[in-house]
């Protein structure tokens, strides 16, 4: 490592020498893959870059990666990340939770995390079920969905995690597939390249607990019309024969067909840099079956980031007041002199 | 004394001008500020009542008094809840004007105790606070609630001149408090006056006081209050140890005043974050220390129940950290405002699975800036979470520090493993010969691990759930916080090396047990006095120590926890005096137990 030329760094220098105990088909195998993969693109050395996880079976993940990491407890890994990155700004800081660890027990730290901004990265994944704990619902699993504690069906509204993010003014929100692996590489590079915290949410297969949930979205025959590319700049084009589009009727979005009297410049045109988040959340309520789903991009922009603003403070109070000064401090106020 | 009204009175400020002055005077001081939970009880109330008392005097002192030799009674609410504590004969000044129909009404009398005769056994002197106090700001152009603000200072005045005290320290606090709104500065200095001459030209006081300074320990000195020796201890810490100091942490009482305390020195390189809760606050932390930097979290106990697994990750991941509660009434909510000792056991066994680690508490409110150093030391010493104990009465009570000096502070030694070259292997869970492993840092190239909360395997630190393994890993982490026992000083004993009894007491109520010991002795009692500062491990010769003494008594504001410990690991059939009243022990209190002790 103390040479004097970069090495270049492969997705094996990113893999630990852990055996991987996910089951086999796992969805999390290919998020595994793809970040290994995007790491050594990056230009960080690995012990420049720490994992921090909750509690799930993608919480393991950090025993993965030839990084240093934390698997942490219950939820709460937005919040020893933030810790870590706003004590050492100088590294690079992922966090991976899932649906369950991220969204129920840690929706208060996640929240938080993403309206501080902070610069890190966080890899949702979401299977709508709790794996680990072997089959439970979970806060994305839709109505009415038959489990082990959900025997007469869910009664809880699922929620949208990436209307949650957005609703925190998230600054960098994006949606992929885990079988979409060229596409989540890439989400997974601007995430790291984004400034301010970057969310994700993986579309991820549980083949024991919840095998298919995603099937609309990643079946060869049906993905192209189940789902819809973000493009920044872009007009909302999707469908097998990119025949059908996204209109704004009003306040609300519409499908409509292309040709017929309606042309391209008829359609919502995406804008990942709206300084307003109105039109990422509106994208971020369009699902299935009603709407084909975006994937990719719905919002980066720039805002001040916590880490750097707490640490500005730091240099600030020092130019104000000088270096701390011990002796300062401790004869500050009344003192007196006992002979 | 004790100044007492309305919440909104004023009484905090008064007690605290007058502490500052005391100990500039050179006396020995401790101080008690008693206030309600709620921000604004209604005005005049029982539950609105706030009070402030100080104990000065020519000699050392460890507490701040049992009863109170004057009172300042701002209206009826504060004299009814008050009076219990003032001595048969003491000075009672009382503000005649808020003794009207409606405020004995509040306070729940039926007849005016001025006027009815039940205050005879005091030296009483009511007196127009309000009018005079108005009457003295007159011509400044303020409003009556403005002008009404300003009594405490008349009250103040007339108690510096009652103990002929100089109004100067309390001049120059209203110029740099006041200097920006000149007429509110001069009705504050002339209200003041006011009530000093009030005292000195009326008759109505037989006698002036004086106390004069007290033997203490040559040296530079200053009043502090608990929670800032405790925030001073922390940024001392941090620059022994060269580390960056970062707090996470969630407001609440009696503990807030770390983080407020710690925020306004950023200029030493300190990290502070409120966080969202409890959890995050401590987890939040726990990823600073697993970065480098000396992590701190600091709560009361409600706030450290929430904090629990968190700490027993800290435990497994064998990180330094610094768990302060400073404790106050419970369960639950409990008494917010008021204090308590009865959160030890939280501290000791608090945590599911066998979850060990070191349990220190500070006696006093400077002593506190002392215990910080001392849990620093042993957590980074030993690679593990270490709770500090304080609690609201040592927190929010004061007391002279004296300024240590800064060549005597040795530095906290603190170890990062280097970078490894190619090949080499690191073990994030092989020890040294203290048993702590190794604080390798994100950054180092070589030494990229994973921990977290899942058994560890010995030396490498994978995950690893073998019964022998997880056997041998409880064992090792419970050795390893027992042998910081002979780290730490023998148990010291203030008396006799052996004889008919033994006082055993730890945390805030060290003055309380020092004062009343050293009563009973000086009346040729044959006691003996232990203060413990570890609670875990206790050291090494404590057990040796009870077999000097027929009988041991632990005195304790809960009911009986420290007992428990002892009992349970030394079989000693030690007596409890136990009391849960948010209330410091009395002297008497203690020294009553220790006779029937005795007897």
């Amino acid at each position: 490592m103390s040479t004097t030329s970069l090495p270049v760094l492969t997705a094996n220098d990113f893999a630990s020498d852990q055996d991987v105990r996910w089951c086999p088909g796992c969805g999390d195998y290919s998020i595994l893959a793809q970040m290994k993969k995007v790491l050594p693109s990056l230009g960080v050395p690995p012990e420049k870059m720490v994992f921090v996880s909750g509690i799930g079976c993608s919480s393991r993940f950090p025993y993965y990666m030839n990084t240093y990491g934390i698997h942490s407890i219950h939820g709460r890994a937005p919040a020893v990340a933030t810790g870590l990155k706003a004590s050492r700004p100088d590294l690079m800081v992922w966090v991976i939770t899932g649906d369950g660890d991220g969204l129920s027990i840690g929706g208060n730290h996640l929240m938080h995390a993403i309206r501080r901004n902070l610069d890190i990265n966080i890899v949702l994944f979401n299977n709508r079920i709790y794996g680990l704990t072997k089959g439970q619902y979970s806060p994305t699993s839709p109505l009415g969905k038959v489990t082990k504690s959900t025997p007469m069906g869910a009664i809880d509204n699922p929620l949208h995690p990436l209307s949650i993010a957005i609703g925190c003014e998230g600054t960098f929100i994006a949606r992929s597939i885990d079988t979409n692996i060229k596409h989540l590489g890439a989400m997974l590079k601007r995430a790291a390249e984004h400034r301010g915290t970057s969310f994700i949410e993986v579309y991820q297969n549980c083949n024991v607990f919840n095998d298919g949930a995603f099937d609309y979205a990643t079946d060869r025959e049906t993905k192209a019309d189940t789902t819809i590319e973000l493009e920044h700049g872009k007009p909302l084009i999707f469908g097998k024969n990119r025949d059908k589009g996204i209109r704004l009727n009003g306040m609300n979005p519409e499908v409509v067909e292309l040709g017929k009297g309606i042309s391209e410049d008829d359609l919502l045109f995406h804008d990942e840099q709206a300084p307003e988040p109105s039109l990422a959340y509106l994208l971020s309520r369009m699902s299935y079956p009603e709407f084909p789903e975006p994937i990719g991009v719905f919002r980066a922009v720039n805002h001040p980031m916590y880490d750097d603003l707490l640490n500005a403070q730091v240099v600030e109070a020092r130019k104000a007041r000088g270096d701390g000064d011990l002796s300062k401090l401790f004869n500050s106020g009344e003192t007196w002199t006992v002979a | 004394m004790r100044f007492c009204g309305d919440s909104g009175d004023g009484m905090q400020l008064a007690g605290t001008q007058f502490t500052n002055t005391s100990a500039l005077a050179g006396n020995d001081i401790a101080t008690f500020p008693d206030f309600p939970a709620e921000i604004r009880a209604p005005r005049g109330t029982k539950a609105g009542v706030s009070g402030f008392q100080i104990h000065f005097a020519s000699k050392e002192i460890f507490t701040p008094g049992d009863q109170v030799d004057a009172l300042v009674a701002f209206n009826p609410a504060a004299l009814t809840t008050n009076l219990m504590d003032l001595v048969s004969g003491g000075i009672l000044v009382i503000n005649k004007d808020a003794f009207d129909e409606k405020g004995l009404k509040q306070a729940g009398y039926e007849e005016n105790p001025l006027e009815d005769g039940s205050l005879a056994a005091y030296q009483v002197f009511p007196i127009e606070v309000t009018r005079l106090t108005r009457l003295a700001v007159d011509d400044l152009g303020l409003g009556m609630k403005e002008a009404d603000r300003c009594r405490n200072f008349y009250a103040m005045g007339l108690v510096f001149w009652l103990y002929d005290r100089s109004l100067e320290p309390t001049l120059r606090y209203i110029e740099a408090k006041f200097g920006k709104r000149p007429e509110i500065a001069e009705a504050n200095r002339r209200a003041l006056k006011a009530g000093y001459n009030y005292g000195e030209t009326t008759e109505a006081f037989a006698s002036q006081f004086r106390v004069n300074k007290a033997e203490l320990v040559p040296g530079l000195y200053r009043n502090i209050m608990g929670n800032e020796a405790t925030a001073y201890g922390l940024i001392t810490a941090a620059k022994r140890s060269n580390c960056q100091l970062f707090l996470g942490s969630y407001p609440i009482t009696p503990a807030s005043d770390i983080l407020h305390e710690l925020a306004k020195h950023k200029n030493f390189g300190v990290l502070t974050f409120q966080a969202e809760d409890e959890i995050a606050a401590v987890t939040s932390a726990i990823g600073a220390a697993f970065g480098g930097s000396m992590s701190v979290t600091t709560s009361s106990g409600p706030g450290i129940a929430l904090k629990q697994e968190a700490i027993g990750l800290a435990v497994m991941t064998e990180l330094p950290l610094l768990v302060i509660n400073v404790q106050r009434g419970g369960p639950s909510t409990g008494l917010p405002t008021k204090t308590e000792q009865a959160d030890l056991l939280q501290a000791v066994c608090g945590r599911n699975g066998e979850c060990p680690l070191p349990v220190i508490a500070a006696r006093s409110p400077a002593d506190c800036f002392d215990a910080v150093q001392e849990a620093w030391r042993i957590a980074v010493r030993y690679m593990t979470p270490v709770f500090l104990l304080t609690d609201g009465y040592i927190a929010n009570g004061s007391e002279p520090w004296k300024i240590p000096d800064l060549k005597s502070l040795a530095p906290i030694e603190v170890k990062h493993p280097g970078p490894l070259s190619d090949g080499d292997v690191f073990h994030a869970y092989a020890r040294d010969e203290r048993l702590a492993r190794p604080w390798a840092i994100p950054g180092t190239p070589g030494l990229m691990h994973r921990i977290g909360g899942l058994e560890k395997q010995d030396i490498t630190g994978n995950v690893n759930y073998e019964p022998a393994n997880h056997q041998h890993m409880v064992d090792l982490r419970a050795r390893k916080v027992a042998n910081i026992a002979l780290d730490i000083p023998p148990q010291a004993v203030d008396g006799p090396a052996t004889g008919k009894l033994l006082v055993l007491s730890w945390g805030g109520t060290y003055g309380a047990c020092a004062t009343a010991v050293r009563e009973v002795q000086a009346k040729g009692g044959a006691v003996a006095h232990a203060h413990l500062r570890y609670l875990n491990p206790f050291p090494a010769n404590l057990g040796e120590l009870f077999k000097n003494y027929e009988k041991v008594l632990i005195p304790e504001l809960n009911k009986g926890q420290l007992r428990l410990l002892i009992r349970g690991q030394y079989m000693v059939d030690a007596a409890g005096l136990n009391k849960v009243q948010g209330k410091p022990f009395s002297v008497y209190e203690i020294v009553n137990k220790i006779n029937e002790l005795l007897r």
